[in-house]
């Protein structure tokens, strides 16, 4: 299963993407600040994402507001920094693990989404599930589109700011 | 107490997930985001046995929040996997795109039906 690679790929590394080494080398070699950053951020995405479900919980039955909002809401993030940081400005290579990796894969979460999604149907509730299911779904892919696009047009294409520094500005 | 349990999942989940992205897309150099693939199954999966064990009495409100909130929380990732799928979306992979929405939130909840089926055989 190969997926064509037109030039645009190139334009939108994953959050995740490896930072920059040497090829062939362990997975983990010369990562050491990175794991470190990622491991901050982590731990105050996680802070944040349990501060919001002690501020706002969700009663037995319902429809999962806090982790819909937390999931929504980093996805928006996600997509302004992901332009700003790889097409607007040459960051600094551990900018990205911490926010991105770190805080914001730490703030959202893909396994509470789906147990509770089956403890909806567990409990009786099959319709909220599947709407819970498919609204995340949408409304995450809405934000981080709609992040995308606004941050494009908002912030200027600096002399750095071509889509091909995508890789090497990080 | 509750919080130093989050954070320390949270250092562990999230440095998890980047070199699980690292070592599995360092073998699979195909444009799919399988790394993020990955983690968001087998977290799903390990939260599915927690829920299952908790359920049955057999872990307690700490190791959920240690394991749950902090590690499972962070170890999984909705922005990532948004953010991939837009990716594959504009760079014409359409069809991978919807694959991978499709495939993650399938493949997540079955894990967790997987998860606490097992937590129910092993401890009730």
């Amino acid at each position: 299963m190969t997926v064509p690679h037109p030039d645009g790929v190139e334009a939108l590394p994953s959050p995740d993407a490896p930072v920059a080494d040497p090829p062939r080398a362990a997975p983990w070699h010369g990562q050491a600040p990175v794991v470190a950053v990622v491991a901050i951020g982590g731990g105050i995405g996680a802070a944040a994402r349990y501060s919001a479900s002690l501020l706002w919980p969700t009663g037995a039955g319902g429809f999962p507001w806090t982790t819909f909002w937390v999931n929504v809401v980093g996805c928006f993030v996600i997509g302004l920094l992901m332009v700003l940081i790889t097409e607007r400005r040459a960051a600094h290579r551990l900018v990205r693990p911490f926010f991105g990796t770190g805080v914001l894969g730490g703030f959202t979460t893909f396994s509470t989404y789906a147990v509770d999604s089956r403890r909806l149907m567990e409990e009786g509730h099959p319709g909220t599930a599947l709407a819970y299911l498919a609204a995340t779904l949408l409304a995450a892919l809405a934000a981080v589109w709609l992040a995308v696009t606004a941050a494009r047009l908002a912030l200027p294409a600096g002399p750095t700011g071509t889509r091909e520094k995508g890789k090497s500005s990080s | 107490m509750n919080w130093v349990l989050v954070i320390i999942g949270g250092m562990v989940g999230a440095p998890l997930r980047y070199l699980t992205d690292r070592a599995v897309e360092s073998r699979h150099d195909m444009g799919f985001p399988w790394g993020t693939f990955t983690v968001n199954v087998a977290g799903s999966l390990v939260l599915g046995l927690l829920t299952g064990a908790v359920t049955a009495g057999a872990a307690s409100s700490h190791l959920q929040l240690l394991l749950g909130t902090g590690l499972c929380g962070a170890l999984t990732t909705y922005s990532t996997f948004s953010y991939e799928t837009l990716r594959l979306a504009q760079s014409g992979a359409r069809f991978h795109a919807v694959a991978n929405a499709v495939a993650s939130v399938t493949a997540g909840l079955g894990a967790v039906f997987a998860g606490v089926a097992a937590a129910q055989a092993l401890w009730s």
